[in-house]
C-alpha cells in the first residue's frame, strides 16, 4: 500500500522542505498511515497530535477530501493510494 | 513573512526580552539605556509567554517558549542573540503517556543556580513543573507535584490553570516555591519530591473561607534576592510582603489606588524597594483614572509612591500582565514594562523618570532583562 500525505508550509522543513510525501506500508486506519508517516519524518508527530495520540484542536485532516472529524477520526478507514491533507484549522485572533 | 531584524549584542549590554501574543523581540542597549536595538519578530504569530537568559558556564543562551496555536508549545532557544532559534525533532516538554495530560502553554523558563549550570526549571499549563539537568535537552515532569492529592482540587484562573512563578532560594537550594493560578503557593524543601501548601494570611475573596490553605489566585511573587527572607507578593486581590521566605504573608496595601494587579518587581540590591502597576479591579483589568501610573515602595510597604514622570496621564487605560514587567542589575537599576496595548516603557533611574522604548508591538505578555557577559576565549 501506498498513501501520499500533503504537508502544510509551517511544517515541511520537518519533512525535508517537501509539500508531498509519499510512505509505503501496510495501514487499515489513519492511524496506521500517520505511524507510517512519523517513522519517515518523526518530527512531524508532535505537530499534529498531542501527547494524548489525539489530532491538535486546530488542526484537519482530511483524507481523499473527507475530514477525519466527520468520519470515526482516527479510526477513519484508508485505501491503497488515499490522499491525506494535512492543514491548520482556520483559527486566530 | 515579516522581515525579521536582529540585534548585535556587545559585552555589558541590557537585554530585554519581550514575549508577546504574536511573537517575540530581542532589544539590546549599551548601559546608558537611551537607546535600543531591536531584534524579530521571532516566531512570527506564536504567542510568547515565557523568555529567559541563560549566561552560565559561558552561555549566552536565550530561551523562549514559543506557542503555536496550530502546532502546539515547546522551548526553542538561541546561542546568537536570535538570529537562529533550535527547532527541536521532538517536543521537548511533553507529558508522560499515563499522567493524561497535554501541554498547553509555557509560562515560565528559570535557570538553576549558578553551581547547577545544567539545571533549568519551567512551568507550564496545565500546571505542572518541569526540570531539565542537560541544559535543556531533555526535560522530565516533577511528579512530586503532578501527583500532590490537592492538585485535582485546583481551578483555572482567567488565562488557565497555569504555574507561573517558579523562586529557586538564594540559600537553599532544594527550596523551591512556585504559584499557580488558582491553587496559590507551594513550597518543597527536598529539590521537588514532596510539596506543601504555603498561603498563611493570603486571601482568596472569591471563595467562602477567605484563608483557605489552598486555593488562592496568586498573580505574582517576588523573593529579595540579598535578603532571602523578604518576598512580595501581589494576589488576585491583596498586595503582600513576607518575611519569612514566604511561610506568612502581611498586607501591605497601604496608600495605593486598589490592592488588584498583576506586575510585581523586586530591587536586585535594596529589599525594601520594589515596583507594582495596580489596576482598577478585577472587573475593570486597566489602570485606575485613565492614568499609567507604576507604584514604588522604599519602605517595604510601608508607603507607596506613584512613579508617572513620562507615563501617559490621560486616557491611559492599560493593561500589565503577571510576568510584563522586569528590572535589571545595572545602578541605578532599569525597571521596564509591557502592556497589552504593545507599549513598552523603560526607567534607567528607579522609576523616577519614564520613556517609551517600542510602541506598536502586539500585546505584551512577557518582558525579562539581561546583562550580555561575552567572555573572552584565550589568546583573542
Amino acid at each position: 500500500m501506498a498513501f501520499v500525505f500533503v504537508i502544510p508550509g509551517p511544517l515541511r522543513e520537518l519533512a525535508g522542505n517537501r509539500g508531498e510525501v509519499r510512505v509505503d506500508g501496510k495501514a487499515s486506519s489513519v492511524t496506521d498511515a500517520l505511524s507510517l508517516l512519523w517513522t519517515q519524518w518523526p518530527g512531524l508527530r508532535d505537530r499534529v497530535l498531542t501527547e494524548r495520540g489525539e489530532v491538535r484542536l486546530h488542526v484537519n485532516i482530511f483524507v481523499d477530501g473527507e475530514s477525519i472529524r466527520d468520519a470515526g477520526g482516527l479510526g477513519m478507514p484508508v485505501r491503497d493510494g488515499a490522499e491525506i491533507f494535512i492543514l491548520p484549522a482556520l483559527s486566530g485572533g | 513573512m515579516p522581515e525579521i531584524q536582529h540585534i548585535t549584542a556587545k559585552n555589558g549590554d541590557i537585554l530585554l526580552l519581550i514575549g508577546t501574543m504574536k511573537g517575540a523581540f530581542v532589544l539590546r542597549a549599551n548601559k546608558t539605556r537611551k537607546k535600543w536595538e531591536v531584534g524579530g519578530p521571532y516566531f512570527p504569530g506564536m504567542a510568547v509567554y515565557a523568555m529567559a537568559y541563560d549566561g552560565r558556564a559561558g552561555r549566552n543562551r536565550l530561551w523562549a517558549g514559543p506557542q503555536s496555536m496550530h502546532w502546539g508549545a515547546l522551548l526553542s532557544s538561541s546561542d546568537d542573540f536570535g538570529q537562529s532559534w533550535t527547532n527541536p525533532e521532538e517536543a521537548n516538554v511533553k507529558f508522560p503517556e499515563g499522567t493524561g495530560a497535554a501541554l498547553e502553554n509555557i509560562w515560565q523558563i528559570e535557570p538553576g543556580h549558578d553551581d547547577e549550570p545544567d539545571t533549568l526549571f519551567c512551568g507550564v499549563q496545565p500546571a505542572a513543573l518541569f526540570a531539565s539537568r542537560d541544559a535543556g535537552k531533555t526535560w522530565r515532569l516533577t511528579e512530586g507535584l503532578w501527583n500532590h492529592p490537592q492538585r485535582s482540587k485546583w481551578q483555572p484562573g482567567g488565562g488557565g490553570l497555569c504555574l507561573h512563578t517558579i523562586l529557586l532560594d538564594p540559600e537553599t537550594p532544594k527550596r523551591i516555591r512556585i504559584a499557580v493560578s488558582t491553587a496559590g503557593m507551594y513550597v518543597t524543601e527536598d529539590g521537588g519530591t514532596t510539596w506543601r501548601p504555603s498561603n498563611q494570611g493570603v486571601r482568596a475573596d472569591f471563595l467562602p473561607d477567605k484563608h483557605p490553605e489552598f486555593g488562592q489566585c496568586v498573580h505574582k511573587v517576588v523573593q529579595s534576592g540579598q535578603q532571602p527572607e523578604r518576598m512580595y507578593l501581589q494576589n488576585h486581590w491583596g498586595l503582600y510582603r513576607s518575611d519569612d521566605r514566604g511561610e506568612s504573608w502581611t498586607d501591605i496595601a497601604n496608600g495605593v489606588p486598589s490592592d488588584f494587579g498583576f506586575a510585581l518587581a523586586t530591587h536586585p540590591a535594596n529589599p525594601d524597594c520594589a515596583w507594582i502597576v495596580p489596576l482598577e479591579s478585577d472587573q475593570f483589568r486597566c489602570t485606575p483614572e485613565g492614568k499609567l501610573r507604576v507604584y514604588a515602595t522604599r519602605d517595604a510597604g510601608k508607603s507607596w509612591k506613584p512613579m508617572a514622570k513620562g507615563l501617559p496621564q490621560k486616557g491611559a487605560y492599560e493593561t500589565v500582565l503577571r510576568d510584563a514587567m522586569a528590572v535589571d542589575a545595572l545602578d541605578p537599576v532599569g525597571v521596564y514594562f509591557g502592556t497589552r496595548s504593545g507599549k513598552v516603557f523603560g526607567s534607567a533611574d528607579e522609576g523616577k523618570s519614564w520613556s517609551m522604548v517600542l510602541d506598536g508591538l502586539p500585546a505584551v505578555v512577557s518582558v525579562n532583562t539581561a546583562r550580555v557577559s561575552l567572555k573572552r576565549r584565550k589568546g583573542a
